[in-house]
C-alpha cells in the first residue's frame, strides 16, 4: 500500500487545482455542451430535494390539511402549532430524545475520534510487536456488518445486566475500525517522522510530542472522523432499538419511529401524523446545517479514504 | 492502487537506520493503540465470541441449555425464511448498488468536468439526503408512497386513475431500493468527487495535448484512477445491502402482509431475538449473515484486484 496525498490538504485550493479549473473552463464547445449535462443534473436535483421540500410543506399543515390539500404545496400555515404539539406529546418526551441524541452523538464522536487519533498515530509512526496483526484484525472488522454485531453485543450486555442505559449505546459507538484506518493513513502523511525525531532529541517524551505536535497536525483528520461518527451515531437506529427499552433513553430515530407506528396503527384523521412529520423535520435540521457549513471537511476526509482503497 | 498514489514518498522510511529508531520507541506506539484495542476486544471481539458460544447451544423445554453443536447452523441453512431473506437482499445488492454507484460516478464526473452551471448547488443538494437518518428517510418516503397524502396519489386522483401501489408484493423491494438510492448516492458522489480532485493537473494537460475530449479523458484517465474509490464504495454498499433493516421495519406498519417477519435477514434475526426469544438461533443466524457479507466483500475485492492486475 502506498502513501495517500489528498489527506493533509484541507486548506485553500492548490496551484494545481486552480490551474486545472482554468483548463476545464477553457475547453471548447462549452455553451453547447453544457445543456444536456445541466438538464440531467437539474432533474436529479429535483429528485433529491423533492422529499425534503415535501417535509417542509407538510410540517406547516394541520392534520386535516395533510389529508385534504395537495402534498407539494402549502395550505394554512400551522407550523407553530405543530411544533408546540411535538414538544407537548407524551409529556414532552421529545425533549429527552433530542437531548439523548445530542449526548450520544457528541460523546461517541469525540471519544471515537480521540481513540482513532491516538491509535492511528501509534500504528502509523511506531514499530512494535504484533502491530501488523492487530491492524489487519481491525481492518478486517470493517467488513463485519454493524447490525450483525449489534445482536451479539446486546446478548452479551443483557447477560451482564447492562442494557437500557446510555452507555449501552455509547460504548459500542466508540469502536470505529474505519476511523482507525482513516487516521493511520492520515498520520502517515501528515506527521513527518523527522519532526518527531527532532522533538525527541530536544528531550520531549512521547505523550508530550503527541499532544503538542502530532495532534495539531492531525486535527483535520480528527475532525473528519469526528463528523463521521457524529452522523453515524445520530442516524443509528438498530443499536439503540435493541439496547434501550424505556422511552426516556430513546434517541430521535427510535422515538419518532415509535410515534409513527402508533399513528399508523391508529389510522385515519385522529392520528398524530402532523407530529411525526414535524418531529422528523426538527430532527434533521441540525445535521443538514452541519453538512452545509462543514462541507470541506467531508470532502477531504472522504478523499483520503477513497484514494487509498 | 499504485497509480492513484500521486506523490510523496518523502514520508516513507528510507532504510534500516530509521527503522531501528522507530523500534526503540515501539512501546509508546503500543500504548497509543492500547485504549482503542481494549475497547475493540471488549466490544467487538468478545460479543462475537459470546455469540459463537451461544450459537452452539439450544434452549430446551426441560433441562435448560444443551450443547447442540452446529444444529442451529444447519437449521438456518434449511430455514426458508432466512434463505429467502438472504436471496432478497442479494437481489437488492445486484440491482441497487450498480445503479447508485453509476449515478454517483456520473454526477462526480459531470461536476468535475466543469461543464455545468450551478456545480456547487448539485454538490450540496445531492449530498444533503445523507444527513437524513435512514429511518426518517423511510418514514418520509412512506408518506410520499402512501395513498392518503402522498403527492403521487394526489396526482393520480387528479388524473382520475388509480394511484400506483408502491408497497405491494412486487414493488416493495424497489421502493426500498429507491429510499437507499435517495439517501446514499450523494455520499458516494462526494467520495468520487474528492478522489477526482486529487488527480494532478499534469495528466489532463497531457491528455489535452494528445487531443482527448472531455468524454475520453473521463473514460481513459479519470475512471482508472478512481478504481480504489470505486472499490471502497462498492464494499460499503454491499455491506449496507445485507444490513437492510430500518426501511423494511418502517414499511412493516404500512404493509404488514408484504414485509412479514423475515423480509430481510436482519429483520428476521431481530424478530427471533426479541419477539420469539430464540436467542441461540438468532446468534447463529447473525453469525451466518456476517459470514455471508465477509465472503461477498472478499470476492468483490478479489475480482477487483484481478482486474487491476490485468489492466
Amino acid at each position: 500500500m502506498s502513501v495517500p496525498t489528498v489527506a493533509p490538504d484541507v486548506g485553500a485550493p492548490t496551484k494545481a487545482r486552480t490551474r486545472r479549473r482554468a483548463l476545464a473552463q477553457r475547453k471548447p464547445g462549452s455553451s453547447g455542451g453544457m445543456v444536456f449535462p445541466t438538464i440531467f443534473m437539474l432533474a436529479f436535483l429535483v429528485y433529491f430535494l423533492m422529499p425534503l421540500f415535501w417535509l417542509v410543506v407538510a410540517s406547516t399543515k394541520s392534520l386535516d390539511d395533510l389529508f385534504d390539500s395537495f402534498g407539494l404545496w402549502f395550505a394554512d400555515f400551522n407550523l407553530v402549532d405543530n411544533i408546540k404539539d411535538v414538544f407537548k406529546q407524551d409529556d414532552g418526551v421529545f425533549v429527552d430524545w433530542l437531548r439523548n441524541t445530542f449526548m450520544y452523538s457528541i460523546v461517541s464522536a469525540v471519544g471515537a475520534a480521540l481513540l482513532a487519533a491516538a491509535a492511528g498515530y501509534g500504528f502509523a509512526k511506531f514499530a512494535f510487536r504484533g502491530k501488523n496483526l492487530m491492524f489487519w484484525f481491525v481492518l478486517g472488522s470493517v467488513m463485519v456488518p454493524t447490525t450483525a454485531l449489534a445482536i451479539p453485543t446486546y446478548l452479551m450486555f443483557a447477560k451482564l445486566g447492562f442494557t437500557n442505559n446510555p452507555l449501552a449505546v455509547i460504548l459500542p459507538s466508540l469502536v470505529s475500525p474505519f476511523g482507525i484506518y482513516l487516521m493511520r493513513i492520515y498520520a502517515e502523511a501528515a506527521v513527518p517522522s523527522d519532526l518527531i525525531e527532532a522533538a525527541r532529541i530536544d528531550g520531549a517524551n512521547e505523550f508530550l510530542i503527541f499532544r503538542k505536535i502530532a495532534f495539531r497536525l492531525l486535527t483535520p483528520g480528527f475532525v473528519t472522523v469526528l463528523l463521521f461518527n457524529f452522523v453515524a451515531t445520530w442516524n443509528n437506529y438498530f443499536l439503540p432499538l435493541v439496547m434501550l427499552s424505556e422511552p426516556k433513553w430513546y434517541p430521535l430515530t427510535v422515538g419518532l419511529q415509535q410515534w409513527n407506528s402508533q399513528a399508523t396503527a391508529g389510522g385515519g384523521a385522529t392520528s398524530a401524523f402532523n407530529i411525526v412529520i414535524t418531529g422528523s423535520l426538527i430532527s434533521i435540521i441540525p445535521l443538514i446545517l452541519a453538512f452545509v457549513f462543514l462541507q470541506r471537511y467531508w470532502q477531504s476526509g472522504l478523499g483520503s479514504g477513497g484514494v487509498k482503497g | 492502487m499504485a497509480q492513484a498514489t500521486v506523490t510523496s514518498t518523502a514520508a516513507r522510511i528510507p532504510g534500516g537506520r530509521r527503522k531501528r529508531k522507530l523500534k526503540r520507541h515501539g512501546f509508546a506506539g503500543f500504548v497509543f493503540t492500547l485504549p482503542f484495542m481494549v475497547l475493540f476486544v471488549a466490544l467487538f471481539i468478545a460479543p462475537l465470541i459470546y455469540a459463537l458460544y451461544l450459537s452452539l447451544y439450544r434452549e430446551q423445554l426441560v433441562g435448560g441449555n444443551a450443547f447442540v453443536g452446529l444444529d442451529n447452523y444447519t437449521e438456518g441453512l434449511k430455514d426458508k425464511a432466512f434463505t429467502d431473506g438472504v436471496k432478497r437482499v442479494a437481489l437488492f445488492m445486484v440491482v441497487q448498488v450498480p445503479i447508485m454507484l453509476i449515478l454517483a460516478l456520473a454526477f462526480a464526473l459531470i461536476i468535475d468536468s466543469g461543464k455545468v452551471v450551478f456545480a456547487k448547488l448539485y454538490r450540496v443538494g445531492f449530498f444533503v439526503p445523507y444527513a437524513v437518518p435512514t429511518v426518517i428517510a423511510a418514514l418520509m418516503w412512506g408518506f410520499l408512497y402512501g395513498k392518503d397524502f402522498g403527492p403521487f396519489a394526489d396526482l393520480a386522483n387528479k388524473l382520475g386513475t388509480t394511484p400506483p401501489n408502491f408497497l405491494g408484493e412486487s414493488t416493495m423491494l424497489w421502493s426500498i431500493a429507491n429510499v437507499s438510492t435517495w439517501t446514499f448516492t450523494g455520499y458516494n458522489m462526494i467520495i468520487f468527487y474528492a478522489a477526482l480532485r486529487a488527480i494532478p493537473a499534469e495528466l489532463y494537460e497531457a491528455a489535452a495535448v494528445d487531443g482527448a475530449g472531455a468524454f475520453r479523458t473521463a473514460l481513459y484517465i479519470k475512471l482508472p484512477l478512481l478504481r480504489p474509490a470505486i472499490l471502497l464504495c462498492t464494499i460499503f454498499s454491499v455491506i449496507g445491502s445485507f444490513q437492510l433493516f430500518a426501511e423494511p421495519r418502517v414499511f412493516y406498519d404500512l404493509a404488514p402482509q408484504v414485509i412479514g417477519k423475515s423480509y430481510t435477514p436482519n429483520l428476521y434475526v431481530y424478530n427471533l431475538a426479541f419477539a420469539d426469544q430464540r436467542l441461540n438461533y438468532a446468534a447463529a443466524l447473525s453469525f451466518m449473515l456476517g459470514l455471508v457479507v465477509f465472503v461477498v466483500s472478499f470476492v468483490v475485492m478479489r475480482i477487483s484486484s484481478r482486474q487491476e492486475a490485468r489492466s
